[in-house]
């Protein structure tokens, strides 16, 4: 790991939040272990989808990048650059490359300042831009590419519409002109006709300007659409990490496939098909994570050794990278589905025993 | 004449000095038992209302003027003062609303808001209710039901409140159910798991369930008949099969081409639709979608256009509808079927696939592909 083509390292991060109770005293009584030691790299140029479901960490992971939540142990290089431990003069000049947008527009957005104030202000933090004149361009040209008329300068974000609030977002985002965005969510707050608007204006903003993203999202089909390297993330530590195309056509991970064969397809006809892996119950506690594999309370192929007392690591396997000790036996198909506890369901009248045919024949003949 | 036929409601909100907001504007559909409806639309087209009103929760103010029938069982919901319609709402009718949490009572325990349907429905008390409610948890799939009686919402998980939610409105096994967006506020896995238990519920007992929502991934799997809402009006109706196979009102393909799909490649350009609902005309003028079709004519000026009945119960608000074979989702060879009513699929037919390029089969973890590596069939 050189860090020469990747921009973002993050070696063994761990964020955990103290659990206090008490009234005079707070007692530690435990942590919530909302990263519990991820290592990934983002290629410079590329963008990293991170997905999971509410309470994975997935945002937690994204601010502690930034240093927005501060890490508990661990290391993130931006390039080359140490940024954990890094002091708070040399932090903020490095934070101007590394700019967020943030989910809800209304709520991120000051509804006292108007767009040009609001677009300004991060100008002037950094220094950029010799005279209002100078910053009057930069922000035209900024309102330009993110597809904002330069009338909305004058304007309060509760004059825009949700999809153009998003825009002045990631107008702000932009305007300092960044290598790295971290995204939170940047679409899941907008209307599905809007969300195809910011989608593609977040890809030619990529290529106008050769960003490197790092999408956070819970929408599988958004992250697999932007993404070309995508992280699934279960209780605080990533579960697989693989190229988008690989991920979406063999995923080996037990919870990708649930996760996976949960999204529901705007098309009749692969709806009736397919075959879901109902996951049972919830999400474990993050204050109180099960034992050895995270997942192996809710996996359907979950087994008597190793699971429940061995915390698997991320380990290679193709261009994948998986956290399942029983990866390639499921994989082959060696390995079958439990019948019971999380229920299997499949199209209406198949009527066949789910243990023959849910796990695949071979590796890659998949979906 | 179907369970529950709502004819041209419409719902309109007036207030001093400014314009009338026509909410619904001539919106018509029917359910029979067993049989699930969805109306989908974007924030804004007046589905919501639309279920509020045909409840009659919508909050009585000067300036609401609601319009047109919706008849259940013979007897006109809106017709009806409210001591009789709280007879039939709970009973008869349910709703279950999209956010667990703000729809449940944070300080009552989740057995007393269960039992208090039972009392006043089914007249039941004490232990009997008590009993009868753990066994309604226990249905939703609420594990250790007689533990959760005596828990707050703030102790349950988001999915679980769901589940309490749908406990309380399939109490009193009411003919028709209405959802309005049950699942947009929990993770997908537990959206699975949730619209499974609802069609258990429709199979099982024949309810109707008219089901609305904003995500057309949901409507695909579940709902027989889909109508498309644009600004309070129906701009199609159809079986689900032709829609997705054959969308003809330009919103209709607009929305179906600014999905990013699972199975779509990495960088394929969505079809956004431009603009923002904002941008909308009043129906009176004409289309209101005519602002951001990219199949605007003249014709569409001037006043609203009519619904277009078509083959097979398909019918489209749009004077320039989208050529037959659908622009955005490939053409299918499946065609044939499209005059048959949805129904379960044939054991193993290969359905060609809609997907367009590499990947040819369902991105889920389905053992079915069109590889032919399928099990027995």
């Amino acid at each position: 790991m050189t860090g020469n083509d990747n921009l973002v390292e993050v070696r063994d991060l761990k964020v955990h939040f103290p659990i206090t109770r008490g009234v005079v005293f707070d007692r530690v009584v435990g942590h919530v272990k909302a990263v519990d030691g991820v290592d990934l790299a983002i290629p410079r140029g590329k963008t990293y989808g991170l997905v999971g479901e509410s309470g994975c960490g997935k945002s937690t992971l994204g601010r502690a990048i930034l240093r927005l939540t501060e890490p508990t142990s661990g290391e993130v290089f931006f390039d080359g650059a140490e940024v954990t431990g890094m002091r708070a003069r040399p932090l903020r000049a490095l934070r101007r490359r590394m700019q967020m947008i943030f989910q809800d527009p209304m709520s991120s957005l000051d509804p006292r300042q108007n767009v040009e104030s609001i677009l300004t202000e991060g100008l002037q933090t950094h220094g950029i831009g010799t005279s209002r004149d100078d910053r009057r361009r930069i922000i035209g040209e900024t309102l330009d590419a993110v597809g904002l008329p330069r009338w909305a300068l004058s304007r309060y974000p509760h004059e825009f519409s949700g999809g153009q609030r998003q825009r002045i977002g990631i107008a702000r985002a932009v305007v300092l002109g960044p290598e790295l965005i971290v995204a939170d969510e940047p679409v899941s707050a907008l209307d599905v006709s809007i969300q195809a608007q910011v989608v593609n204006l977040l890809d030619e903003l990529q290529e106008s300007l050769g960003l490197t993203y790092l999408v956070i999202a819970h929408d599988l089909a958004v992250v697999r659409h932007i993404s070309d390297i995508v992280g699934v993330m279960y209780l605080g530590a990533l579960v697989e990490e693989a190229p988008s195309d690989r991920l979406y056509r063999e995923p080996l991970h037990p919870y990708t496939r649930a996760l996976m064969s949960a999204v529901p397809v705007p098309d009749p006809e692969i709806e009736d098909r397919r075959e879901r892996i109902l996951l049972a119950g919830d999400l474990p506690s993050p204050a109180n994570p099960p034992s050895g594999c995270r997942f192996h309370t809710r996996c359907p192929w979950a087994q008597p050794t190793r699971c429940a007392d061995e915390r698997p690591a991320l380990r290679p396997i193709g261009e994948s990278r998986v956290a399942c000790h029983w990866a390639e036996q499921i994989a082959a198909g060696e390995l079958r589905p439990h019948q019971v506890d999380p229920k299997l369901t499949r199209p209406d009248g198949e009527g066949l025993n789910p243990a023959v045919v849910s796990a695949p024949s071979e590796p890659g003949s998949f979906v | 004449m179907a369970l529950l036929e709502v004819d041209n409601l419409s719902v309109t909100f007036t207030r001093r000095g400014q314009r009338p907001v026509h909410a619904v504007e001539g919106v018509s559909f029917s359910v029979d038992a067993g049989e699930v409806v969805g109306l989908v639309g974007e924030s804004g087209c007046g589905k919501s209302v639309t279920s509020l009103a045909i409840m009659g929760l919508l909050p009585k103010q000067r300036g609401l003027r609601i319009g047109g029938k919706a008849v259940f069982d013979g007897t006109d919901l809106l017709q009806l003062d409210d001591r009789s319609r709280r007879d039939i709402r709970g009973r008869e009718i349910a709703m279950i609303f999209q956010d667990p949490l703000s729809s449940l009572n944070p300080v009552v325990p989740i057995g007393r808001q269960v039992t208090e349907v039972l009392a006043r429905h089914r007249g039941m008390k004490g232990e009997k209710a008590r009993r009868e409610a753990a066994s309604l948890l226990e249905r939703v799939g609420i594990p250790d039901p007689t533990r959760r009686l005596k828990e707050y919402p703030h102790q349950l998980s988001g999915g679980m409140r769901q589940r309490a939610l749908i406990a309380m409105a399939v109490a009193c096994q009411p003919r028709v159910l209405i959802a309005d967006e049950p699942t947009t506020a929990l993770d997908v896995t537990i959206q699975a798991q949730i619209l499974e238990l609802l069609k258990e519920m429709v199979r099982e007992s024949d309810t109707a369930l008219v089901m609305i929502t904003h995500d057309l991934g949901v409507v695909a799997g579940l709902c027989d008949t889909i109508n498309v809402l644009y600004a309070g009006r129906v701009v199609e109706t159809a079986y689900r099969r032709p829609l997705f196979a054959n969308p003809r009102h330009p919103y209709t393909v607009g929305l179906l081409g600014s999905i990013p799909r699972l199975d779509a490649g990495r960088g394929e350009r969505l079809t956004p639709i431009p603009g923002s609902v904002r941008d909308l005309l009043p129906w009176a003028d004409g289309c209101a979608f005519a602002p951001r079709c990219e199949r605007q004519i003249d014709a569409c000026l001037g006043e609203p256009p009519a619904l277009v009945p078509g083959a097979g119960g398909h019918a489209y608000r749009c004077v320039n509808p989208a050529p037959t074979p659908g622009s955005v989702p490939a053409p299918r060879a499946a065609a044939a079927d499209t005059d048959a009513v949805p129904s379960p699929d044939p054991v193993g037919t290969e359905v060609p696939s809609s997907v367009p390029a590499e990947t040819d089969a369902a991105p889920g973890p389905g053992p079915v592909g069109a590889d032919g590596k399928e099990g027995p069939a």
